[in-house]
Formats: C-alpha cells, sequence, structure tokens
C-alpha cells in the first residue's frame, strides 16, 4: 500500500494543519473544508457538504464533529476517527502547552494583544463560513429568505437554536424549501 | 479518593470551590455537557463547571476560556484539555477530552450511517435541506453578534481586517493558511502600532 495515497493518511494530514490555523474554532474553518472536501479532493457534492453541515448542528457536542462526519464519508468509521483526531489533538497539545507557559509566566501584554487583534480576524472567517454555506444550502429564493428569517429571529431573540433547526426542518419536509 | 463523593464542605455555599475533579468525575462531567450542547457546548461547560460542580469561579473560567480563544482549533476541546490538565495532570486533560469527543462521535458516526444508507430517500434529502437552510441562519446570526462590539467601538481597522479576511476566503476562495500567514502578523502588528499611538 503506497503511504501517501492512502485516504486516512490525507485525512490527517488535512485536519491536522487545518486544525492549526482554525482560528475562531471549527466554524471559522468551514470555507477550508469546503474548498478541500468539495473543490480540491472531491470527497463529496456541494449538497452532501450541506447535509453533512445540518447532520452535525442537528447532533449534539463540539461544533468540531463536522469533521467526523466528512471522515466517515471518506473512509468509514476509521476515517470518522482518524479526521476527529487530526482536528482535535495538534490544537490541544498546543493549548495544553501554552497554558502551562502562561500559568508560569506574570502575565503579559502579549496574550492581550494577540486576542484583541485575532478576534476580527476570525469574525472575518466565520461570516466567509455563513457565505459558503449559504451559497451551498440555499439554491432556491424560498431556501435563502428561511435563512434570513432564521438569523434575524436568532440575532433579535433569545429563542432556544434547536427550535429554529426543527422548523426549517419541517419547512423542508412539507416541500416548501424546494 | 472515590471521585464521585461529594466533598463535605461545599454544603456551605459561601465556599465557591469545591474540591478538585477525578478522572471519572472529569469524564463524565465533560460528557454530560456535551450530549446536552446542542448548538455548541461552551454554555453548558459554564453552567457545569461554575455553577453546578463550583470546580472554578465565574472569572476564572472566562481566563481559561480566554485563552482557548484566541489558540487556533476548536475551542471547547481547548477548553476540555486546559481544565482536565489543572486538576489531575496529563490524565486529566485526556478524560476530559474523552468525555467532551467520545459520547457525540459514537452518536454522529451513528447519524453518519443512517445518512449513508437513507440520504437518498426524497423525504430526508427536503428536510436535511431545510435544516441546513436553518443552521445556516443561525451561523449568520452569530457572526452579526459578534460583529456588534467592533461596531459599536467605532473600530475602523478592526472592520477593515475582517472585510478582507471575509472577502479573501469567503470571495475569492484562498486557501486558510496562506491567508492567515498574511492576515495575522499585518493584524498584530496593526493593533500593536495603534496602541501605541492611542497611549502616546
Amino acid at each position: 500500500m503506497n503511504f501517501n495515497e492512502s485516504p486516512i493518511w490525507t485525512l490527517i494530514s488535512t485536519f491536522g494543519l487545518m486544525s492549526l490555523f482554525a482560528v475562531g474554532g471549527a466554524n471559522a474553518a468551514i470555507p477550508e473544508m469546503h474548498r478541500i472536501a468539495v473543490d480540491v479532493q472531491h470527497w463529496m457534492t456541494d449538497k452532501q457538504f450541506a447535509d453533512v453541515y445540518a447532520i452535525s448542528q442537528l447532533s449534539p457536542g463540539p461544533n468540531v464533529l463536522i469533521v467526523t462526519l466528512i471522515g466517515y464519508a471518506v473512509a468509514g468509521v476509521a476515517g470518522a476517527l482518524a479526521a476527529t483526531l487530526a482536528m482535535c489533538v495538534p490544537t490541544a497539545m498546543l493549548a495544553y502547552w501554552v497554558s502551562r507557559l502562561m500559568t508560569r509566566s506574570s502575565h503579559s501584554r502579549w496574550p492581550a494583544l494577540i486576542q484583541a487583534s485575532l478576534v476580527p480576524l476570525s469574525i472575518g472567517l466565520m461570516g466567509a463560513s455563513g457565505l459558503v454555506l449559504a451559497l451551498t444550502s440555499d439554491r432556491t429564493w424560498t431556501a435563502a429568505f428561511v435563512t434570513a428569517a432564521v438569523a434575524v429571529l436568532a440575532f433579535a431573540t433569545r429563542l432556544n437554536p434547536l427550535w429554529l433547526l426543527l422548523a426549517g426542518g419541517l419547512l423542508g419536509f412539507a416541500g416548501v424549501i424546494g | 479518593m472515590p471521585p464521585d463523593s461529594p466533598p463535605v464542605a461545599i454544603a456551605a455555599p459561601e465556599l465557591p470551590i469545591s474540591a478538585p475533579p477525578g478522572l471519572f468525575a472529569l469524564f463524565s462531567a465533560f460528557a454530560k455537557m456535551s450530549l446536552s450542547g446542542f448548538g455548541g457546548v461552551l454554555v453548558f461547560a459554564r453552567r457545569g463547571i461554575v455553577d453546578q460542580h463550583r470546580w472554578m469561579t465565574a472569572e476564572e473560567f472566562n481566563e481559561t476560556f480566554a485563552l482557548c480563544h484566541f489558540l487556533p482549533g476548536p475551542n471547547v476541546v481547548n477548553l476540555s484539555v486546559v481544565f482536565g490538565s489543572r486538576f489531575r495532570g496529563v490524565p486529566g486533560s485526556i478524560a476530559a477530552f474523552a468525555g467532551l469527543v467520545g459520547p457525540p462521535v459514537v452518536v454522529v458516526t451513528i447519524l453518519a450511517v443512517l445518512y449513508a444508507r437513507f440520504g437518498e430517500i426524497d423525504a430526508l434529502r427536503r428536510t436535511l435541506s431545510g435544516v441546513s437552510c436553518a443552521a445556516v441562519g443561525l451561523l449568520i446570526a452569530v457572526v452579526f453578534r459578534m460583529m456588534m462590539p467592533l461596531i459599536k467601538k467605532r473600530d475602523v481597522v478592526g472592520v477593515v481586517v475582517m472585510a478582507a479576511v471575509f472577502t479573501a476566503i469567503g470571495v475569492l476562495r484562498l486557501p486558510l493558511p496562506a491567508v492567515l500567514l498574511v492576515a495575522m502578523p499585518l493584524s498584530v502588528a496593526i493593533t500593536f502600532v495603534m496602541r501605541r499611538r492611542g497611549a502616546a
């Protein structure tokens, strides 16, 4: 078996690298996941990517689980585990190491400065995620309208997000979204 | 010490911090938070760690989370590792991480199997399309909530950096590592210069 062509190895190297660049969490890395899974590696179609995002939002647990689903689509259960661990372990080790370092050293102004400059960056990344996902999910005007309505409701009220997801699912089931 | 035995000291409500959790307590607490966390675990993590178990004060929690937020990667995963290691070292961080990620991975893998088998059924396809439309709306709402402080502060530099990253990744679809390798040092440098000017 050629080590370099094994899909498991591709998953590990892809998500291991992405883990270290996912400033702002897993949701900020969605455009990069889409770029690699749909455009570069052709692991899934646009529609499947949108489905996978929907499933990851429907299930409990951290947002990073979308990676588990991509891994499963590529290489079954082994792929799911490989992708999940690759996305979590490098940054978890970094977090462990940095937190050790920070408790030992006195508080410098660097962490606050870096944090302040990374916040707009991660908002820009999340915004890009919203755009990419809207382009993959909203292929009709009604679909775009549902997305906009949910965005307004979620922004303006404290409604439990799960209800909005279920409402979207019902509208889809009823065939309204098309 | 059996990890689940409730320490007598926390009976008094004025004591904010209870005894440090054992490995099994770490695992099961994070598993519970994770499995109740629909649409993000952070809220449940705060409730569990600060309010329910009193393992940290709200302030300690905020400091720990701030650290995990500016590091790359899934924030709550980072939080579980840092939190677990504070109490039980490396085994603690592994226990907390396994609790956070293990059970939901099992759930989501079962969903993946079902999707692979039944994903072509038309009713399911339509339903999932509806859910993903709504899920995108939720994400957009989060982005606008996060943007509000920048706009209220009239942080021009922040808004420009945000717009530039949005365009590079969302519109031009450039690779993430390349964009960040340019944007991160630039953003830090600009923020540094602006603050020095503000201080002078």
